[in-house]
């Protein structure tokens, strides 16, 4: 498919060849008629060829021009009708101008040979301005097209171009075949000009500018088909335009249209305000719907609302009163002082008043209760539209629109401002809702990042030797935990051992886990022992805790080369502890307040140290309250007892399958629901 | 969870109705704030219809701690189950709180 630049080249060269040949070809029949000994045997239906080649390259070539012209501009098309008109004008003027003064009388002007090529010169411009206009008036009827719009000229082209043959067989100007093909294409115009709608869509100044172009290309329009018609029957002519019936019914069509837009354009000058009105209207209905989603404040809502339920009104003065998060009224006013606007509220007032003592008078309420309009008695202001803007049932601001005139707010005005006030409300809405929903956002990703904070706490390995071994399981509530459980190696044959729960949920608590976990890392080092490590420990976290925060924890020194297990217990839940030799099952009893109860001095009177001696075959358990005090569905809590009484069934087995155990057992009874605290087994087995 | 505030005897009993976890200690906060800021110098605290309290509430106690000893106000808790106590002697605040089986045995301590 050629470019469209190429098929317009292509056409140019293809249109002057044609009327080169024409001119050509009608001079040396021309020369031939009037010599009557010269035989040139030019065929006598060449003219009529070069003239359809002619017609039908220019058809060819301003149907391209044209169609890349997307965004259609009404005046700019009627302007190149305009250009192409006057220059076209211009020449033929020029011409007549050249023949009346320059050389008239003398034997130049007599010759038939120049009269004939000024003609066709003539007719090359004519017909490249019939054809141009015809196809800007095409693109204009088919501004709004429907499928049997374009159908309709689809036809009318089709038979225009087919009429062009009609030339090749003999026939007299306005015979029967003529005046019929004649008369079938004016018909099939006038069936198409009424598609006018483009002369609405030009707003006052343009309709005044396609007014002014159409009579300047009626005028042109006028001033050739004088000319032609003038030129008509002239012997000379070879080629004469208005033996053919295709110019002659495009050129009919061309004026028709012209006219009839002209009237229209004319007659539509009163009324392109509305029109204008209308647009403005969508427009700001438009602005409206999105503002909700653009990100725009409530605020820049009520704005836009009012100003454009007063320009849709045409209302001179207006305000908008709001409730700003639920305190004090707030205010956004149009042309109107705070002061006169109380009187104004007072005037309304009174009415409202009037109306209750006397039923009946004249006030409308729009079908929804909503809108109100009344007649005031005010100095300045005659008449009120009252809005009430509601957003999910709840009332949540008033809008006030003040005409001067009485009765300004007609039904029209009415049904517009309920409009404007419902998109209102549900871009209020979504902003409201893309607000929460940004905010939630906000807390998933904060919990996401706690989330992480809190995996990166827990120890990927737990440190031990030949002596025992030792496995551990955590299970945190939500996206984040606050219980906690780390071993540190602090000599070949001592180990730190600690379990611990922070107070709270969410991110608070892996906060404060973090802190605690650089507490144990740093204090164990030091190898002191539980008690003093509590000690120190509640020192470092009481500058960081919370005021209503507070840590248990249970903390143990291993000694493997001595056989001992210190501990000591700061609020923590009593670990349990099987003494092998003795077959006894306990829970280790150790005075201890939680950490961060006490922030000064005074704590280390509240926590103490013990000493057990270790066996192989001995069992300690350490877990958080969160298996203890986890329920079933009716309430009925875990407790110390149950899980006592699981370690014992155990007993005989593995650290690792005491720990599975107690971990089914706990889902087993809470039917895998109830578990809303994190919980947390951390198991050592003496070999 | 309620939360009722009286004068009784020469002494200010706040009631605790249900349990106490993270949203409603934010009411016994408040009701405690209102009694020390009241300059009450005899606060019990009526735990019969307590049933759980979380680590929230048992935070809100604690922080009180210092602020009691230093208007030299003395704060009981009464009637407990044992439940709830068993919670508050693994803590250790059963060690600066001063906790009673009675009504009676509250008000003594109290005044005491």
């Amino acid at each position: 498919m050629p470019s469209t630049n190429t098929i317009i080249r292509f056409t140019t060269i293809a249109a002057i060849v044609c009327w080169l040949g024409l001119v050509m070809v009608d001079l040396m029949i021309g020369f031939e008629l009037s010599n009557a000994n010269v035989e040139l045997g030019i065929p006598r239906f060449l003219p009529g060829i070069f003239l359809t080649g002619y017609i039908v390259s220019l058809f060819f070539h301003y149907e391209h021009r044209l169609a890349g012209a997307d965004n259609l501009n009404f005046i700019e098309l009627l302007w190149r009708v305009f250009v192409t008109g006057l220059i076209a004008t211009i020449v033929s003027v020029f011409i007549q101008f050249f023949l009346s003064f320059m050389v008239s009388g003398s034997k130049l002007a007599e010759h038939d040979l120049l009269l004939s090529l000024l003609y066709h010169i003539n007719i090359g411009l004519i017909l490249a301005f019939v054809i141009s206009t015809f196809l800007v008036w095409k693109k204009l009827i088919l501004y709004q097209k429907t499928k049997s719009l374009l159908r309709t000229w689809q036809v009318f082209e089709y038979s225009f171009l087919a009429s062009l043959l009609f030339h090749f067989i003999p026939h007299v100007r306005f015979d029967i075949p003529f005046s019929l093909i004649f008369a079938f294409l004016v018909a099939l115009g006038l069936v198409i000009t009424p598609n006018l709608k483009w002369v609405a869509f030009l707003n006052f100044k343009q309709k005044w500018k396609s007014i002014l172009l159409i009579l300047l290309i009626l005028l042109y329009l006028g001033y050739f088909l004088i000319y032609l018609l003038d030129q008509r029957d002239n012997e000379l002519l070879i080629s004469d335009l208005s033996n053919h019936v295709s110019v002659l019914s495009i050129y009919t069509f061309i004026i028709l249209y012209a006219i009839s837009s002209l009237l229209v354009t004319l007659f539509n000058l009163p009324t392109t305000s509305v029109f204008e009105q209308k647009l403005e209207e969508v427009v700001n209905f438009q602005r409206l719907s999105q503002s909700g989603q653009t990100g725009q404040s409530q605020d820049e809502i009520y704005d836009l609302l009012l100003d454009s339920s007063m320009s849709a009104s045409f209302a001179t003065a207006a305000w908008f009163e709001f409730n700003h998060n639920n305190e004090n009224t707030e205010l956004i006013t149009r042309n109107i002082k705070e002061r006169e606007l109380n009187n104004v509220r007072t005037a309304i007032q009174t009415q409202a008043e009037k109306k209750t003592k006397r039923p009946g008078i004249s006030s409308r309420v729009s079908p929804r209760n909503d809108t109100l309009t009344e007649n005031i008695k005010h100095s300045l202001f005659k008449s009120v539209l009252i809005y009430a803007l509601e957003v999910q049932q709840e009332k949540i601001g008033t809008m006030v629109l003040l005409k001067e005139v009485s009765d300004g707010f007609n039904n029209d005005v009415v049904n517009i401002i309920n409009t404007f006030g419902n998109q209102a409300s549900v871009s209020i809405e979504n902003y409201r809702l893309l607000q929460s929903a940004i905010e939630n956002e906000r807390y998933l990703e904060e919990l996401n990042i706690a989330k992480r904070v809190h995996e990166s706490l827990l120890p990927s390995t737990l440190e031990s030797n030949e002596y025992f071994e030792i496995t551990a399981f955590s299970k945190p509530a939500d996206e984040v935990g606050g219980d906690y459980y780390d071993t540190h190696r602090i000599s070949q044959d001592k180990f730190a051992m600690i379990i611990g729960d922070v107070s709270g949920k969410g991110t608070s608590a892996a906060f404060n886990m973090s802190q605690m976990k650089g507490v144990f890392h740093s204090l164990a080092q030091i190898d002191l022992d539980p008690r003093e490590f509590l000690v120190k420990a509640n020192h470092a976290l009481g500058r960081c805790l919370e005021r209503t925060s507070f840590i248990t924890l249970s903390y143990f020194v291993l000694d493997t080369r001595e056989k001992t297990i210190q501990f000591s217990r700061a609020g923590h839940c009593p670990s349990l502890y099987y003494d092998h030799s003795q077959l006894k099952l306990n829970f280790l009893e150790s005075k201890g307040l939680g950490l961060g109860i006490i922030r000064n001095e005074e704590y280390c009177n509240y926590v103490e140290v013990n000493q057990i001696n270790f066996k192989p075959g001995d069992l300690l358990v350490m877990y958080t309250d969160g298996i203890t005090e986890a329920k079933t569905p009716t309430g009925e809590e875990f407790g110390y007892d149950r899980l006592k009484q699981i370690v014992n069934e155990n007993i005989k087995k593995s650290a690792r399958d005491i720990q599975k155990a107690i971990i089914d057992g706990l889902l087993e009874f809470t039917l895998a629901d109830g578990i809303e605290d994190d919980y947390t087994t951390m198991i050592l087995k003496f070999n | 969870m309620q939360i009722s505030s009286v004068l009784e005897d020469g002494s200010y009993v706040i009631t605790i109705n249900g349990d106490v976890d993270a949203s409603s200690s934010i009411m016994l906060d408040e009701a405690i704030n209102k009694a020390i800021r009241e300059g009450q110098q005899h606060i019990l605290i009526d735990c019969v219809n307590l049933n759980y309290i979380s680590s929230a509430g048992l935070g809100v106690f604690m922080s009180y701690i210092e602020e009691l000893k230093a208007k030299n106000s003395r704060m009981v808790l009464f009637g407990l189950s044992e439940r709830v106590e068993n919670v508050f002697r693994v803590l250790g605040l059963d060690q600066l709180l001063n906790i009673m089986d009675t009504k009676d045995q509250a008000k003594q301590q109290a005044h005491g």
